[in-house]
C-alpha cells in the first residue's frame, strides 16, 4: 500500500520540527470558483492540510459561523458531487496537499457508502471526518474506504477517557482531531495546559498525529496550541474571512483574505512573527 | 422469518430496530449517552424508581386516563365501536408529561441540575417546564422563532413555570432547528445538563426510554378494553409526528398480532405538493438527530422542512421504531391533510364535546376509512393524545373566523 499523502505530510512537518496547519473552508461558500481560489491561496500561504467542508442543512456540532456558511453554500445549490468536483480540480494541479472532506453522515449515506468512497478516492480526497459517525456507527465507511485507501479520521474530546480513547483509536487512520472544548465550532478556546494530558493520552493510545481544533483564530493562539499537538485546526476564522470578504464579490479578494490569515497562522507555527 | 416472538427484543444492544435507530452523535456526546443507557438500565430494575413514577402518575398527572366509549362518533360512522384513550386529560393537556416525568427523574438520579428541551407546538416544553418547576430544576427550552410567534400562549405558560425560552433563528427556525440548537447546548454543557427529548427519536437509548415511559398509555388501554369488552381491539390508532404517543399506545399490543396498529402522518397540503410532514409516506431512510430513520430529504441528502397545520407534527423525521414497524409491515401508516384534520377537529368537538388537539385530529380524520375495513361488531381505540385548547387560535385563523 503506497504511503498516504496524510502520512507523508505529517512526516515532512515533523522533520521541520513544527506543528501542521490544518485549515478549513466551506465548499461553495459563496460559490465554487471562490472555493477553488481559496484552496490555492491556503496552500500557497502555508496550509499543510486542508479540510473541505461539505455543506449540510442541519450541522448540529457547528457554531453560527459554519452553520451560516453551510446555508450560503446550499443557497448556491452546492451538492456533495460539487464538493468532490472541486477537490478533483485542485488535485489536478496539486498532488501533495492532503484534502480531508468534513461534514455529516446523511449526504454520504444517501449517496451510498461504496459509491461515495470510489468517487472521493477518484477526486483525490484523502480521508473524511463525518461528525455524526462515531466508532459505533462507522463500520460501513471503514469497509468502503479500505479498498480505496481513504482515512477514517475520528474525533476525540475532553469527555473521552482512556477506555473510550481505545475505542476511538481502533480503526482510525490519518490523524485524530482533538476537539479542544466541549462545545460547537467557533466558540471559546481552550487553555493548552488544560488539554495537554488529554492530547498526550490520545497520541499514546492511537499512535497517530493529534491535531487540536475548536476556537483557534489567531497566530498567537495557534502557536500556543502547537506546543502540545502535532497540528492545529482553524476553521470558523477562515469561514469568517470568507464572509467578510463576500461583500466585495470577487473570488480573488476572498481568497486573498483567507490567504492572509493562513500566512499569519503558518508563520506563527514556524516560530516567526505573524504578519 | 417468524417475528412473532421477537418484536419485544428491539432495540438490540446497538440501539437498533432492524436497520433503524443507532447512535449517530458527535464524539463529545458519546460518553453521555452511554452513561444514560447504564443509568436507565439501573433505574428500570429499581423498585423505588417505579414506585416514584407510579405515585406521580397517579397523583400529579392523573393516571390512569379513562378509556371512553365515543358513542356518537361510533353512530356517525356506523360501524365498529370507537373508544378514545383520554390522554388529553393529563396534567398539562397531553401525553408529553408521561415521558418528561421519567426523564427528569433519571436526570436527578444522574446528578444533573439543568434540563434542556426542544419544543414545536410547546406541549413538550410546557410539560418539561412543569416537571422542572415541581422538582426545582433549571429549565431551558429551545423553540423555533416561527413557533414562538404562533404558539404565544404556551410560551407565556413556560415562562410562568420559570423556564427560560431560547428562540432559535438558525436554519429555518422550526422544530428541527430547535433540536439542533438543543444538541449544540448539550455538547457545550455536558457536565451539568440533561437533554429531555420530547419524542421517541434521537440517539439510543432515547427512542427506547421514551417508548417505555409512554407505554403506560397502551398498558392501561389494553387492560381497560379487556375489562370493558372482554377482548382485544381490532385496531389501535394514533397520529404520528415523531411518534411518541403512537409508540406508547402500540407497543403493549405489539405481540398481539390480531391487533392492527395504524399511525396517521400529517400530509399538510398534500404529499404531491412537497409541503407535508409525512416522513414514512413521502421520505427515505437517512441519518439525522442521532438516529437512522425515514426523513424528508432531497436526492442529495439535505433535509427538507416539514409542513403541517399542527406544530406538533411539523418535523421532517420520525422515531426509528416506526420506520422498523413500517418496513416489517407490523404497523400501517396512513396520511391526513391539513383540511381533513380541521374537519375532524370540528366533528369530534360537536359530536363528543371533546375539543381535540390538531395532532390527534389527524388520526380522527382516518377513523372512517379504518371503520370501513372492520366488522360492525369490531373495536377500535384511538389515542386522544392532546386537548385542543392550544389550537383554538390557529383553527379560527384557518377557518377565517375573527376572534
Amino acid at each position: 500500500m503506497p504511503t498516504s499523502r496524510i502520512v507523508t505530510r505529517f512526516d515532512k512537518v515533523k522533520a521541520e520540527g513544527r506543528a501542521a496547519l490544518v485549515s478549513y473552508l466551506m465548499a461553495g461558500d459563496p460559490d465554487l470558483e471562490t472555493s477553488y481560489q481559496a484552496l490555492c491561496a491556503l496552500r500557497d500561504n502555508g496550509a499543510d492540510l486542508i479540510e473541505l467542508g461539505a455543506p449540510f442543512t442541519d450541522p448540529m456540532a457547528d457554531g453560527p459561523a459554519i452553520q451560516k456558511a453551510a446555508l450560503r453554500a446550499l443557497a448556491n445549490k452546492t451538492t456533495l458531487n460539487d464538493v468532490l468536483a472541486l477537490a478533483k480540480r485542485f488535485r489536478e494541479e496539486d498532488q501533495e496537499t492532503p484534502l480531508i472532506l468534513m461534514g455529516y453522515a446523511n449526504p454520504v449515506h444517501t449517496t451510498g457508502y461504496e459509491e461515495f468512497a470510489a468517487a472521493a478516492a477518484d477526486a483525490g480526497i484523502d480521508g473524511t471526518i463525518l461528525v455524526d459517525l462515531p466508532p459505533e456507527e462507522d463500520q460501513p465507511i471503514r469497509d468502503a474506504y479500505a479498498e480505496h485507501e481513504l482515512s477514517v479520521i475520528r474525533l476525540a474530546t475532553p469527555t473521552t477517557n482512556e477506555a473510550r480513547m481505545a475505542k476511538v483509536a481502533e480503526g482510525a487512520s490519518g490523524f485524530l482531531y482533538y476537539v479542544a472544548v466541549a462545545g460547537v465550532t467557533g466558540a471559546g478556546s481552550a487553555d493548552p495546559e488544560d488539554i495537554r494530558a488529554g492530547v498526550e493520552m490520545a497520541q499514546r493510545v492511537s499512535g497517530l498525529p493529534v491535531c487540536v481544533g475548536f476556537g483557534i483564530k489567531t497566530g498567537e493562539q495557534a502557536a500556543a496550541m502547537a506546543k502540545i499537538a502535532d497540528g492545529v485546526v482553524v476553521g470558523s476564522a477562515f469561514v469568517e474571512q470568507a464572509r467578510l470578504a463576500t461583500v466585495s464579490k470577487t473570488p480573488q479578494i476572498i481568497a486573498e483574505k483567507m490567504g492572509e490569515l493562513a500566512l499569519e497562522l503558518s508563520t506563527a507555527l514556524k516560530g516567526g512573527v505573524p504578519t | 422469518m417468524d417475528l412473532r416472538n421477537t418484536w419485544d427484543q428491539w432495540p438490540d444492544e446497538n440501539g437498533r430496530f432492524g436497520e433503524f435507530g443507532g447512535r449517530y452523535v458527535a464524539e463529545t456526546l458519546m460518553p453521555l449517552i452511554l452513561d444514560l443507557e447504564k443509568e436507565y438500565r439501573a433505574a428500570k430494575k429499581d423498585p423505588a424508581f417505579k414506585a416514584q413514577m407510579d405515585d406521580l402518575w397517579a397523583h400529579y398527572v392523573g393516571r390512569p386516563s379513562p378509556l371512553y366509549f365515543a358513542e356518537r362518533l361510533t353512530e356517525h360512522f356506523g360501524g365498529a365501536k370507537i373508544y378514545l384513550k383520554r390522554d388529553e386529560l393529563n396534567h398539562t393537556g397531553a401525553h408529553k408529561i408521561n415521558n418528561c416525568l421519567g426523564q427528569v427523574l433519571l436526570a436527578m438520579r444522574m446528578g444533573k441540575t439543568r434540563i434542556i428541551a426542544e419544543t414545536g407546538a410547546g406541549q413538550h416544553g410546557v410539560a418539561t417546564a412543569t416537571v422542572c418547576a415541581r422538582f426545582g430544576l433549571k429549565c431551558v427550552v429551545f423553540m423555533g422563532e416561527t413557533d414562538v410567534e404562533r404558539q404565544k400562549p404556551n410560551v407565556f405558560r413556560m415562562r410562568l413555570l420559570g423556564a427560560e425560552i431560547v428562540p432559535v433563528s438558525s436554519g429555518t427556525g422550526t422544530l428541527k432547528d430547535a433540536m439542533n440548537e438543543a444538541l449544540r447546548d448539550w455538547v457545550t454543557n455536558v457536565e451539568n445538563t440533561f437533554y429531555c427529548i420530547g419524542t421517541a427519536a434521537g440517539p439510543h437509548p432515547y427512542p427506547e426510554l421514551v417508548r417505555d415511559f409512554q407505554s403506560v398509555i397502551g398498558k392501561e388501554a389494553r387492560a381497560q378494553i379487556l375489562e370493558r369488552e372482554g377482548c382485544l381491539p381490532d385496531a389501535v390508532m394514533a397520529c404520528i409526528g415523531g411518534g411518541s404517543n403512537a409508540i406508547g399506545l402500540f407497543h403493549p399490543f405489539i405481540e398481539d398480532e390480531s391487533v392492527r396498529m395504524i399511525g396517521v402522518e400529517a400530509s399538510g397540503h398534500g404529499i404531491e405538493t412537497g409541503q407535508h410532514a409525512a416522513a414514512l409516506n413521502g421520505g427515505a431512510p437517512g441519518i439525522l438527530h442521532g438516529n437512522k430513520t425515514y426523513l424528508l430529504q432531497t436526492d442529495d441528502g439535505q433535509i427538507i422542512d416539514a409542513h403541517s397545520i399542527s406544530a406538533g407534527l411539523d418535523y421532517p423525521g420520525i422515531g426509528p421504531e416506526h420506520s422498523f414497524l413500517r418496513d416489517t409491515g407490523r404497523a400501517e401508516y396512513l396520511t391526513c391533510t391539513d383540511s381533513e384534520a380541521l374537519e375532524a377537529f370540528q366533528l369530534c368537538t360537536r359530536l363528543e364535546g371533546i375539543i381535540p388537539a390538531l395532532e390527534p385530529s389527524h388520526a380522527l380524520a382516518r377513523v372512517g376509512d379504518v371503520i370501513d375495513t372492520l366488522d360492525k361488531d369490531g373495536l377500535l381505540i384511538l389515542n386522544m393524545c392532546g386537548r385542543g385548547d392550544k389550537d383554538v387560535f390557529s383553527v379560527a385563523e384557518a377557518l377565517g373566523v375573527a376572534m
